[in-house]
């Protein structure tokens, strides 16, 4: 028997035939728009335009594949290229946001004293060689360190109290927390205007609007928010793990001290950074409790402290140019935080849960912490990993 | 779980579990007693406001509380139409991402546009503000006087204002409208949503798909099968947070909308209202009973967000199986 010589045939290639219609589809929704566009129903705009040229061409590819094809082959090769075409919609606009953010503040951020000096001695009708941001960065750090100071030590402990004493409190206390992801930032702004800022007015020590107010109130924002996905990475690590420990005669402390919390820290860096990527984000409730001023300020208790994203949001509001490029600016540079957060959180995190480094699969290893060795190779995971990443589940929405 | 239920049962806890537990304890209820707290603060000062007020509160158009003369459902419903338009543009966007990523992005591509997708959720909202308020609003004014001059009968794109055949009629009066608004807040809700729906979709049964292009299915034929009633329950429940979301989205919408305060139902118009503007912008100029109002205000919208998101993640919950792992 001889074998088959003929070419392998690739069900899923391009065909001329595909390729041809959808040139064509284009081209005929080219014309259809332009001449209800400027005949027919005139009116002006590109986006109006891509959007009505965007249903002519998939009107027009149903047609040309329909000539070939029988009815599901022309849904499937719609569908495709409906599903194509949405995705390819978010993600431009995505890239498109980040570039027209830069591309607006690059003529602020070209000029190197943007990143060091205030706003002290600037005004709208200063040229852009002068003044800067520092404030902004400044306040943006200081308060988000202060945040994170309070809501690390505070989530961890709570997300630690959910996810190892279970029982009719615990459930109660998740409800609550879960509840309180939905507190809009605006009315966590709110609470510690009129809660901390009002009331204490007239006592002797006042907390005015300042930094530490601010970092309070990204705090109550940001608390719900990194208890709830480090509950979800510390649920996620295997009850198989932590019942080794037990039969070997741990007690609980060291079990979540040796066990629990190693096994689950990337995904709790994660957990962090990306509740921090949410709380530099945040204006409003930095807009009601930080307070706007044009010079540094290092001091977190007194005086009024922007941070960045308060300050693109006062600039980018002043009639003048150059105030709306510093505002452009001021956006670019939170941006560029919150893209390297993204990343240190991408470097960190993303794999399987429970699936410990090399380094650490070694020390898990140690006989010091376990009564026998265990034999660990190198490829093989100790535990059984979740499919899903971490990142996955701490991304989750609140 | 289980093994934290063994240990608890043991009758000898050591001193140090037993610091540790009080230790654990004391953060989680230090952490319910803030919750608290903020509540009570809240449901305490919204309650002053409400007393003066009453039911007028509900159905009151106007924001004088100095004069007594105040009420969310101008401020409320505009929330609400923002959030609406957001959603309806968001949906199909963010069903057909996912669909993109789970079955026809080549896989090599997979994990970047996932990350996009994260990173598009962790963009700050005032980066979206002034893209839409500078950008997109400028682009979107000609749509909208398109939309109000062919369907204006439908009562919804009705441009009060707007005589089609007045050549001189400025596009600037389509600006600052719901509709613009809602477009930038979708931006921001789609990569919620999508990520929901991702994970669903990418868990519906290997078995059942290989089954669909067994009998001859297309992609197409599987994914409306197999993928899309396996994913139900995530693209409601997804849909349902990213509008629990749009609903509180405050700075995005302010640097857009210019506030009024009645009833706007159309979303072409210019001027509109919601309750997160509403308190950005008045929070300074407000006594001390006004600040008690914009808590009720504040408290009004905390309680919508709070039953979109408690249905949300019911709905998901139910939806999706083996997300605690217990092996």
């Amino acid at each position: 028997m001889t074998p088959d010589l003929r070419p392998r045939r690739r069900a899923g290639a391009w065909r001329t035939t595909d390729v041809l219609s959808l040139i064509g589809a284009a081209a005929t929704a080219a014309a259809m728009t332009w001449l209800l566009y400027a005949r027919l129903a005139p009116f002006s705009g590109v986006v109006g335009m891509a959007v009505i040229w965007y249903g002519l061409f998939l009107a027009c590819y149903a047609v040309l594949v329909g000539l070939d094809e029988s009815g599901p082959a022309v849904r499937d090769r719609v569908a495709a290229v409906a599903v194509h075409g949405l995705a390819l919609l978010l993600l431009s606009a995505l890239a498109f946001i980040v570039a027209y953010t830069f591309w607006r503040g690059w003529p602020a951020l070209r000029h190197l004293n943007f990143y060091f000096h205030d706003m002290s001695v600037t005004s709208g009708l200063t040229p852009l060689d002068v003044g800067g941001i520092i404030h902004g960065v400044v306040g943006t750090l200081i308060e988000i360190g202060m945040a994170l100071a309070i809501t690390v030590p505070l989530g961890l402990l709570c997300s630690i109290f959910l996810s190892e004493l279970p029982g009719r409190f615990t459930r109660f206390v998740r409800t609550i927390v879960e509840a309180m992801t939905a507190l809009p930032s605006i009315v966590a702004g709110l609470f510690i205007y009129a809660a901390v800022i009002l009331t204490t007015q007239n006592w002797i020590v006042p907390i005015e609007k300042s930094g530490f107010a601010a970092s309070l109130a990204i705090s109550v924002m940001m608390l719900p928010i990194i208890i709830r996905a480090s509950d979800v990475v510390l649920r996620l690590v295997p009850g198989t793990l932590k019942e080794a420990s037990y039969a070997l005669g741990a007690t609980q402390w060291r079990t979540v001290w040796h066990v629990v919390l190693p096994t689950a820290r990337s995904g709790l860096t994660t957990a962090v950074i990306l509740g921090t990527a949410r709380g530099i984000g945040e204006t409003s409730p930095v807009l009601l409790t930080a307070g706007y001023t044009a010079s540094k300020n290092l001091d977190p208790f007194h005086g009024p402290m922007p941070s960045l994203p308060l300050l693109t949001y006062t600039l980018i509001r002043f009639p003048e140019s150059v105030q709306v490029a510093r505002g452009f600016g001021s956006g670019a540079v939170l941006m560029f935080l919150v893209l390297l957060l993204f990343g240190l959180a991408r470097m960190i995190g993303g794999r399987p849960v429970g699936q410990a480094r090399v380094r650490r699969r070694r020390r898990l290893a140690d006989p010091a912490i376990w009564a026998a060795p265990v034999e660990t190779a190198e490829e093989e995971d100790a535990t059984v990993p979740d499919p899903r990443t971490e990142e996955d589940l701490v991304k989750e929405p609140v | 779980m289980t093994a934290g239920q063994i240990s608890t049962q043991r009758s000898a806890v050591s001193t140090t579990d037993k610091i540790f537990r009080g230790t654990v304890r004391g953060g989680g209820v230090t952490v319910l007693v803030i919750m608290m707290l903020i509540g009570g603060f809240l449901l305490l000062r919204a309650f002053t406001a409400l007393r003066a007020d009453g039911w007028s509160f509900v159905v009151t158009q106007a924001w004088e509380p100095d004069s007594h003369h105040f009420g969310i459902a101008a401020v409320l419903l505009g929330s609400i139409f923002v959030a609406m338009v957001a959603i309806v543009v968001a949906l199909p966007l963010a069903v057909g991402t996912a669909l993109y990523i789970t079955e026809y992005a080549p896989r090599a591509l997979k994990p970047w546009l996932v990350s996009a997708v994260d990173l598009m959720a962790a963009v700050p909202s005032v980066v979206y503000g002034i893209w839409g308020a500078f950008f997109l609003q400028w682009e979107v004014i000609h749509v909208s006087r398109w939309i109000t001059t062919y369907f204006g009968w439908i009562p919804i794109f009705k441009v009060t204002s707007y005589d089609p055949d007045d050549p001189l009629a400025t596009p600037t009066i389509f600006t600052a409208s719901t509709f613009i608004a809602g477009l930038v807040v979708a931006l921001m809700v789609t990569p919620i949503a999508c990520s929901v729906m991702r994970e669903a979709f990418s868990q519906a049964p290997a078995g059942e798909r290989e089954g669909a292009y067994a009998l001859g299915s297309t992609r197409w034929g599987m994914v409306r099968a197999v993928v899309l009633p396996f994913g139900k329950g995530a693209i409601i429940g997804g849909t349902m947070l990213g509008l629990g979301r749009a609903l509180g989205e405050t700075i995005a919408v302010v640097l857009i909308i210019s506030p009024v305060f009645v009833i706007q139902p159309h979303i072409l118009e210019q001027g509109t209202s919601s309750v997160s503007s509403l308190i950005a912008l008045h929070y300074g100029d407000s006594s001390a009973f006004g600040i008690s109002a914009l808590m009720a205000a504040g408290l009004a919208l905390f309680l919508l967000t709070l039953i979109v998101n408690f249905v949300a993640s019911t709905i998901v919950a139910r939806s999706r199986s083996g997300a605690v792992s217990d092996a």
